[in-house]
C-alpha cells in the first residue's frame, strides 16, 4: 500500500515537472513576444516607413532605407535561391531518386543548411566582397540564397515525393516524356507545397543578419544600387540597438516588430496550409 | 514528323535532366568550396601561430598583431554548454509534455507555440536580452545567485564580480531559450515513433504514466534525444547575434559566470570590418574554419543518431 | 501471321536486376478481344502486363529477353517508347486524374502528340468522354478540376484520357479493386463496350470478374504461364492440376 502511494506521489511529482516546463517555453514566447509588441507597437507610425535615416540625436527618423534594401536584398536572394532549390530537389525526387548520389546530396544539403549563417558570410566576403573588392547589397543577397537552397532543397523533394508515383506513371503511359511529367504533372499537384515552401524559405533568411554584417555591410543613405552597400532592415536593428541614442532603440523596436511580425504570419499561415492540405 | 518531334522531347528531357542535376550538385560543391576558401584563407595565421597554438594562445592583440584563439573558444564553449544544460532538460520536459500530457485538442497549437520560438530572428532574441533580460538579471537574479550559490566554497568562484547582466550567463540563458524548440521537436517526434501496443501493454500491467514514460518511451527514443541534444548543440555554437548583443567582447578567459566574454562568432561579427591586417583577417578566417569544422561534426552526429532511431 | 493476333509474346522472360520474374512465356493476344490474365499475388501477372508498354523502362536494371510483335515489330526493342505508349494505353488500380480540368485531363494525351487546334480537340474529347460513358456526367463541368469527380467517375476520365489519343490495345491493371461494387459494374459494363472499338488486356485478383469480361483468360504462377484458353473453359474445363486448385478456391 505505502509502495503504491509512493509511486502515485512520484508519479504527480514529475509528471507536474514536465507540465512546468512545457510553460516555461510558453512563458518565454509569451515574455519575449509580449515585449517586443508592447515596445514595438507604440512606435510604429506612419514615419517609419517614409523618413530616411535621422543623424545621431536629432530623433524622428524613419527606417525607409532599410526596410527598401531588406526588401531588394531579400529578392534578390529569392531569386537566385528558390530556383536552384526547386530544380535540386527535383533531381533528388524525380530523376536522382533512390540513387545513393541524391540521397548523399539530400543528406548533404541538411547539414548545409544548419552551418552557422555567420560562416557564410565569411565565405561570400572572402569569394565576392575581396574579389570585386568592396562591400555590395548583391553579395549579401549570394549569402542569404545560399542558406535558402537547402530549404527550398529539402521542401521541394519532400514534397514531391508525395505525389503518388501511379501519377507519374499514368502520364508517361500516355508516352509523356519526362521533364513534361514533372513540369505539367507533379509540380502542379505539388503546387500548394512549393508555393509554401517558398515562403518558407523567405521566412528563414529574411531575420538573418550575421550573414549581412559584412557583405551587404550598411549604409547610412537611401539606395537602390545592389552592387554597392546597402543598409538592411536586420543590419539597422543591431546598429541602433547598440547605439547610446534612445530614438534609436526606440526604431530598433518598430523594426523588430516588424521583421517579427512578418515572419510569424509567413510561418503561421504556411503551415496552417500545409497541415490543412496534407492531413490525409 | 514523329521522330522529329520525340527527338525535341528527347533534347528537353536531357536539358532538364541536367539543369535539375547541376542545381543539386550546387550543394555538394559549396561545401567543398567552403572549406577550401576557409583553409585557404587560414594559411597565413595557421603558419604564424600553429594549428594547435593559435587554439591554446589566450593573446589576442591586434595592435601588436598576436592572436590566439583560446578565448574565443572558451566562450563558445562555456556558453554552448550552459545553454544546453539550461536547454535540454526543458525539451524533453516539453516534449514529454506535448506528447504524453497534453490534451489532444491543445497538442498541435501547443507544438506550433513551441516552434514559434525556433523563427524569431535571433537579433530578436539579442536585443530583448540586451534591453529585458540583462536588467532583469543584473538587479534580481544575479544579486540572488551571489548570496546563495555565491556563499559555497568553490561553487563560488564562478558567481564572483558585479553582475551587469553583460555575461556569460545571461548570453547562455537566451541561448538556451533558442535552442529548446529544435530539442524538443527532435525529441517529440522520437517519443512519438514509441510503439502504441508497448505503451499499451506496460499501463496494461498497472504501470503509471511517469513510469511508461521512464520504463519504456525514454529508454525506446534515447538515441532520437541524444540526436536532438546533438542538433541543439550544434546550432547553438553558430549563433552569433542573440549572443553578441549581451557578452561584452572581451577576449579574456573569465571563470565567473559575471564576466564578460566573446565567442567565436561574436568576434567574427564585431572584429571582421575592422581587421586592418593579413595577419589579423586570416586569423578571424581560422576562428571561422574551427566554427565551421565544429559544427559540421555536431551536425553530422546528431544526422547519424537521428538515422539510427528511425531504424 | 495470323491477322486476328493482335500481339504475339514469343519466349519472354523478365529479370529485375538479376532476379527472373518470368520465365518463357508465349502467348497471343486476340484483335478486339478482352484477355484477362489471373493468379495469385506475386505471380508475374502485373509484371507482364507492364511489358507491353515498356513500363519497366522508367526503372533501371531491369531486362527483357525474347519478344512481343506487334505490328511486325519487337515492341521490345523498338527505340521509341514514347510512340508506342500512345498505341498501347494504360488504366491503373486507383483512379489517376492529373491536377486539372476535367477536359484538359482528355486532351492531356492529345496535346502530347501536337494535336493544337482548339475545334479537333473538343471533338475528340467530347468523343472519347462519350466512349467512356461519362459526357453526360461531364459535359457541365469540363472545366471544373477533375479531382472533384467521384472514384468510378475518375476511373471511366482516366479511361477517357486513355481513349482519347485512339490506342490499339488498353492495357488494365486491377481498375476496380479502388471501387465500390456499383462504380465497378459500371467500369465492366463499359470495358464489354469498348472491345468493339479496342483490344483489352486486363490483370484481375479478382476471377468473378475475369469470368464476367474476358474473352480469354491466362493463368500465371510463379513467373510462368500455366494455362491459357477461351473464358468458358477455361473456367469449367481447366486442364491443369494448379488451374483447378486455384479457380476452385484452394489456394492463392
Amino acid at each position: 500500500m505505502t509502495n503504491l502511494k509512493k509511486r502515485k506521489i512520484t508519479n504527480i511529482f514529475f509528471l507536474t515537472i514536465s507540465t512546468l516546463t512545457a510553460f516555461l517555453g510558453l512563458f518565454w514566447l509569451v515574455m519575449i513576444l509580449g515585449d517586443l509588441f508592447i515596445q514595438g507597437a507604440s512606435s510604429i507610425n506612419w514615419k517609419l516607413f517614409v523618413d530616411d535615416f535621422a543623424p545621431p540625436g536629432f530623433g524622428d527618423g524613419g527606417l525607409r532605407p532599410a526596410f527598401v534594401g531588406q526588401l531588394i536584398i531579400v529578392s534578390t536572394a529569392f531569386i537566385i535561391g528558390i530556383p536552384i532549390g526547386l530544380l535540386g530537389g527535383t533531381f533528388i525526387a524525380e530523376y536522382g531518386r533512390n540513387s545513393k548520389t541524391a540521397k548523399l546530396i539530400s543528406t548533404l544539403s541538411d547539414l548545409a543548411g544548419s552551418i552557422p549563417s555567420i560562416v557564410v558570410g565569411t565565405f561570400i566576403y572572402a569569394v565576392i566582397v575581396r574579389t570585386t573588392g568592396h562591400f555590395s547589397a548583391f553579395s549579401g543577397s549570394l549569402a542569404l540564397a545560399l542558406i535558402m537552397i537547402p530549404v527550398m532543397l529539402k521542401t521541394t523533394e519532400n514534397m514531391l515525393n508525395l505525389v503518388p508515383w501511379q501519377l507519374r506513371e499514368a502520364a508517361f503511359a500516355l508516352g509523356a516524356p519526362y521533364y513534361k511529367v514533372i513540369f505539367q504533372i507533379v509540380y502542379k499537384s505539388a503546387s500548394v507545397g512549393l508555393l509554401t515552401g517558398a515562403v518558407l524559405s523567405v521566412a528563414r533568411i529574411a531575420g538573418e543578419t550575421a550573414p549581412l554584417l559584412f557583405t551587404s555591410l550598411n549604409n547610412t543613405f537611401f539606395s537602390l544600387n545592389i552592387t554597392k552597400p546597402m543598409a538592411s532592415l536586420t543590419v539597422t536593428i543591431y546598429r541602433y540597438a547598440m547605439g547610446p541614442y534612445n530614438d534609436w532603440h526606440k526604431l530598433a523596436w518598430a523594426g523588430s516588430f516588424v521583421i517579427t511580425v512578418f515572419i510569424l504570419l509567413a510561418t503561421l499561415i504556411s503551415r496552417f496550409i500545409v497541415n490543412r492540405r496534407y492531413k490525409n | 514528323m514523329k521522330s522529329a518531334k520525340n527527338n525535341s522531347f528527347e533534347l528537353k528531357n536531357k536539358t532538364t535532366l541536367y539543369l535539375t542535376a547541376a542545381s543539386a550538385y550546387i550543394i555538394p560543391l559549396i561545401l567543398i568550396l567552403m572549406l577550401a576558401v576557409l583553409i585557404y584563407e587560414s594559411i597565413p595565421a595557421l603558419k604564424k601561430f600553429g594549428l594547435i597554438g593559435f587554439m591554446i594562445s589566450t593573446t589576442w592583440n591586434p595592435v601588436k598583431n598576436v592572436f590566439g584563439g583560446a578565448s574565443a573558444v572558451y566562450g563558445t564553449v562555456v556558453v554552448t554548454s550552459l545553454a544546453l544544460i539550461f536547454a535540454a532538460p526543458t525539451a524533453v520536459g516539453i516534449a514529454v509534455f506535448i506528447t504524453q500530457i497534453c490534451p489532444k485538442q491543445l497538442k498541435s497549437s501547443f507544438s506550433t507555440a513551441i516552434e514559434l520560438l525556433a523563427s524569431i530572428p535571433s537579433i530578436i532574441y539579442g536585443m530583448w536580452g540586451l534591453f529585458v533580460l540583462a536588467p532583469i538579471m543584473s538587479s534580481h537574479i544575479e544579486p540572488f545567485l551571489q548570496k546563495t550559490l555565491g556563499k559555497l566554497p568553490f561553487v563560488g568562484l564562478v558567481f564572483k564580480g558585479t553582475p551587469i547582466g553583460i555575461d556569460l550567463l545571461t548570453a547562455s540563458t537566451i541561448l538556451s531559450i533558442m535552442t529548446i524548440p529544435f530539442i524538443a521537436s527532435v525529441a517529440r517526434d522520437s517519443f512519438e515513433l514509441t510503439p502504441k501496443n508497448l505503451i499499451e501493454s506496460a499501463y496494461g500491467i498497472g504501470a503509471t504514466k511517469w513510469e511508461v514514460i521512464k520504463d519504456i518511451v525514454l529508454p525506446y527514443s534515447k538515441i532520437g534525444v541524444y540526436g536532438g541534444i546533438i542538433l541543439g548543440l550544434g546550432r547553438a555554437v553558430g549563433e552569433t547575434m542573440a549572443v553578441a548583443f549581451v557578452l561584452g567582447n572581451n577576449h579574456k578567459i573569465v571563470l565567473s559566470l559575471f564576466g564578460t566574454s566573446s565567442t567565436i562568432p561574436t568576434t567574427l561579427a564585431n572584429e571582421f570590418t575592422e581587421a586592418d591586417s593579413d595577419i589579423y583577417i586570416s586569423s578571424l578566417f581560422y576562428l571561422a574554419l574551427i566554427l565551421f569544422v565544429s559544427s559540421f561534426i555536431l551536425l553530422s552526429t546528431a544526422k547519424y543518431f537521428s538515422s539510427r532511431s528511425k531504424k | 501471321m495470323n491477322d486476328k493476333h493482335i500481339l504475339k509474346v514469343e519466349h519472354l522472360n523478365f529479370y529485375y536486376s538479376s532476379k527472373q520474374v518470368l520465365f518463357d512465356i508465349n502467348m497471343n493476344i486476340e484483335k478486339n478481344m478482352t484477355t484477362a490474365l489471373i493468379g495469385p499475388s506475386g505471380c508475374g501477372k502485373t509484371t507482364f502486363l507492364r511489358c507491353f508498354n515498356r513500363m519497366h523502362d522508367l526503372y533501371k536494371n531491369n531486362r527483357y529477353e525474347g519478344k512481343i510483335i506487334y505490328n511486325g515489330e519487337n515492341i521490345l526493342t523498338m527505340r521509341d517508347s514514347i510512340n508506342l505508349r500512345s498505341k498501347i494505353g494504360m488504366v491503373f488500380q486507383s483512379p489517376t486524374p492529373f491536377p486539372m480540368s476535367v477536359f484538359d485531363n482528355v486532351a492531356y494525351g492529345l496535346r502530347l502528340n501536337g494535336i493544337k487546334n482548339k475545334a479537333e480537340l473538343t471533338d475528340r474529347v467530347e468523343n472519347a468522354l462519350m466512349k467512356a460513358a461519362l459526357w453526360d456526367e461531364v459535359k457541365d463541368r469540363l472545366n471544373t478540376t477533375a479531382s472533384g469527380l467521384s472514384g468510378g467517375q475518375q476511373q471511366r476520365l482516366v479511361i477517357a484520357r486513355a481513349l482519347a489519343v485512339e490506342p490499339d490495345i488498353l492495357l488494365f491493371d486491377e481498375p476496380t479493386s479502388a471501387l465500390d461494387p456499383i462504380a465497378t459494374a459500371k467500369i465492366e459494363e463499359l470495358m464489354v463496350e469498348l472491345k468493339k472499338i479496342t483490344t483489352i488486356i486486363v490483370v484481375t485478383h479478382n476471377m468473378q470478374q475475369a469470368a464476367r469480361i474476358s474473352d480469354f483468360t491466362a493463368f500465371f504462377y510463379l513467373g510462368k504461364l500455366v494455362e491459357m484458353g477461351k473464358t468458358d473453359e477455361f473456367f469449367t474445363r481447366p486442364k491443369n492440376r494448379q488451374t483447378e486448385n486455384y479457380i476452385s478456391g484452394r489456394f492463392g
